[in-house]
This record gives structure tokens, C-alpha cells and sequence, in this order.
């Protein structure tokens, strides 16, 4: 029987569905047959994150409705043979699904694999209610920003009124030397607040960018940072302990003279 | 003068995240209980009417917040007496 995990945020461009690709895209790594299922109706992207969206043919809406079954709206992945996308459809909206008809999908995909990684979209609203409907654990994403933390903070509560409990948080995009010079909140102040657990920190990192552009997540790429923090999430998810990644920079006394007369 | 020489030793007299994180914990307090400041007055007026029935209190000096612990949230009044009414004990003698 597999798992099915929810990464949600409550505010939108935190990193939900770079989160997803990568989680999803590491765990197939290591062997799992994993299913990445979009449930952002009208507005999907984890078919382009994913490099997949010229292979679309079904999407989640024809599952639950019946037009066509499971298999057949299944996506195999470019790189992994026990990798599989479902893309949300794209031209109707969050009420295209129920939370019912999610739970019965939920159900069918445990069967089916070891895995499921549901991409939640943004808000409170039904896209979020469907986006939980079936899930056994939930993963929040936030950045280090007064918005995204209040609004992590409100789906932390919801989810709990839910039943999931123990949802596992996500600190994404920090910026270790913004955090040195105080102008960002860190691990400690974020996790202060919410009061739950950590499962990983990723820092803002270019080859996010580029390995969207190409849609190939970060993850697979040895040499980028956030790719790191991803794999290690990747394993805290299947158990493992892992230590949090270093970020320090190393501030010198040369990097206060330039920041100070104004050359950084 | 002194707020260069902080700077150069790498220290910052107050922090953009120390601001982030006061407002946080603010907003998060009434966010959780799902009261609006509004409310909270209404029921700081309404108290202090009920307690005004029983004792004397000074108004000047109460303190009345919503405080967040992990995530709890509780209501804390600090309400100083000046003197208990006479007249309410009276009556409750002669009850």
C-alpha cells in the first residue's frame, strides 16, 4: 500500500510545484514507483516543470469523470520508467472535481504505487480541499517572508481541522547571506513560529531557474544546491535521518567594507 | 558614529527580520483566535462593565491582551482593583 503526500503552502510562488517535481522526481531516483498528480485545475505547470507537456493527451478531470481510466491518462516520465505525471486539466476550473471523487483516486493510486506526490494549488478554497481529500501526510512550503509564513501558518490550521496531522514544513528559497546580515528571518525564528516539524531548508539557487527552463528538475543535477537540499528531503521522506545542509557564507571583513561603501 | 563602527563589526542596530517577526507574531495572535481588534475591544468594554458591577477597577492601569504560546492562545487580563463595592456585599449578606 503506498502513501500519498499533499505539498501545499496556502500562498502562491512559494515553490509548490517545484517542490513536487523534485520530491517526486528523487524518490523514482531511488527506486520507488512514484505518481506526481497536479490538482491545480485551469492554471497546471508540473506538466512543464516535468518537461512533459507535449505528451498530454487526458488529465485528472477525465479520471474522475469517467471519460477515460487511470492508466491511460498516466504520463511516463522522460527519465525514469517508474516515474508517471497526472496533469490537471487545463480548461476548467477547481469545481471540475470533488473532494470525494479525490479520495476514491487516492485510494486507486496506493494500489498502484509506492508514492503519490499531490501538487496542491494555491488558496483555502476547493482546489486545496481536493488537493487533501486522500492524503496520508502533508508537506507545507514556505519562504522566509512575512506572507508566506502567516499564510503557511493558516494552512497548518487547516489541515489539522482536516485530520492530518504532524504536517512537515519546507523552508524554501532562503538566502544565507540576507539571513547572516539579519535582514532574513531564519530556521529558528520561522520554526518558532509555526511550531512544527522541519523536513528540510532549500536555499535560493539559479539552477532552479535553469532546470525549469529546460524541465529537468534539480534534483538530478549533482552540482546545484537546491538539487542537494532536494535529494536530502527526498530522503528525510522515506525515513532516513539526514543533517541539515550547510549554508553559511563565510562574511569577511572585506564584504562589510564593499557593502558598506556601497559596492554590494 | 557608533551605529558605523556596529556595522563594521557585522552587527545591525535593529533588523529588517526582528521587524518581520514582531509583525508575524502579532497578526498570527488574532489570525489564530480569528478575533479582529474590534472585537476585542467590544469585549474589554463588556468586561469591564460586568467587573465595574462588583468592585472598583482602574481603568488607566488594565491590561488586556490575546498571548500566543506554541499554539495556544490565551487571554490575559490584568485588571487592578481599587476597592470592592460595598453595596454588592451588602446584598449578597442579605440574600
Amino acid at each position: 500500500m503506498g502513501e500519498i503526500i499533499v505539498v501545499t503552502s496556502g500562498k502562491g510562488g512559494v515553490g509548490k510545484t517545484t517542490t513536487s517535481a523534485n520530491i517526486g522526481t528523487g524518490l523514482a531516483s531511488a527506486g520507488h514507483k512514484v505518481v506526481l498528480v497536479d490538482t491545480d485545475i485551469g492554471l497546471r505547470n508540473l506538466d512543464v516543470v516535468m518537461g512533459l507537456e507535449n505528451r498530454i493527451v487526458y488529465d485528472l478531470v477525465d479520471v474522475t469523470s469517467g471519460n477515460c481510466r487511470l492508466k491511460q491518462a498516466l504520463i511516463k516520465d522522460k527519465r525514469f520508467t517508474n516515474l508517471f505525471l497526472l496533469p490537471a486539466a487545463q480548461t476548467k476550473d477547481k469545481t471540475a472535481v470533488n473532494p470525494e471523487q479525490m479520495a476514491k483516486l487516492a485510494q486507486e493510486l496506493k494500489e498502484e504505487f509506492d508514492f503519490a506526490i499531490i501538487d496542491c494549488p494555491a488558496g483555502i478554497e476547493q482546489g486545496f480541499r481536493n488537493a487533501i481529500a486522500g492524503a496520508d501526510r502533508a508537506v507545507v512550503v514556505c519562504t522566509p517572508e512575512v506572507s508566506a509564513v502567516r499564510d503557511a501558518d493558516r494552512i497548518i490550521g487547516l489541515l489539522e481541522a482536516a485530520e492530518l496531522r504532524n504536517p512537515k514544513l519546507i523552508i524554501n528559497r532562503i538566502r544565507p547571506e540576507m539571513v547572516k546580515r539579519g535582514d532574513m528571518m531564519d530556521i529558528s525564528d520561522i520554526l518558532d513560529i509555526l511550531a512544527i516539524d522541519l523536513i528540510g531548508v532549500v536555499p535560493e539557487d539559479e539552477s532552479i531557474v535553469i532546470s525549469t527552463n529546460k524541465g529537468e528538475p534539480a534534483v538530478m543535477d549533482q552540482g546545484s544546491k537546491a538539487g542537494e537540499a532536494y535529494r536530502r528531503i527526498t530522503r528525510r521522506i522515506k525515513g532516513e535521518e539526514v543533517p541539515l545542509m550547510a549554508l553559511d557564507v563565510p562574511v569577511g571583513i572585506m564584504d562589510r567594507l564593499k557593502r558598506l561603501v556601497g559596492l554590494r | 558614529m557608533l551605529e558605523f563602527i556596529s556595522r563594521m563589526l557585522g552587527r545591525e542596530s535593529a533588523s529588517s527580520k526582528s521587524v518581520a517577526k514582531e509583525r508575524l507574531r502579532l497578526v498570527l495572535v488574532h489570525d489564530r483566535a480569528s478575533i479582529s481588534p474590534t472585537m476585542l475591544n467590544r469585549l474589554r468594554e463588556d468586561l469591564v462593565k460586568v467587573i465595574s458591577n462588583y468592585m472598583e477597577i482602574d481603568e488607566t492601569a488594565l491590561e488586556f491582551n490575546l498571548c500566543q504560546d506554541d499554539r495556544e492562545v490565551a487571554l490575559v487580563a490584568n485588571i487592578p482593583v481599587v476597592k470592592m463595592k460595598r453595596d454588592y456585599a451588602d446584598a449578597a449578606k442579605s440574600v
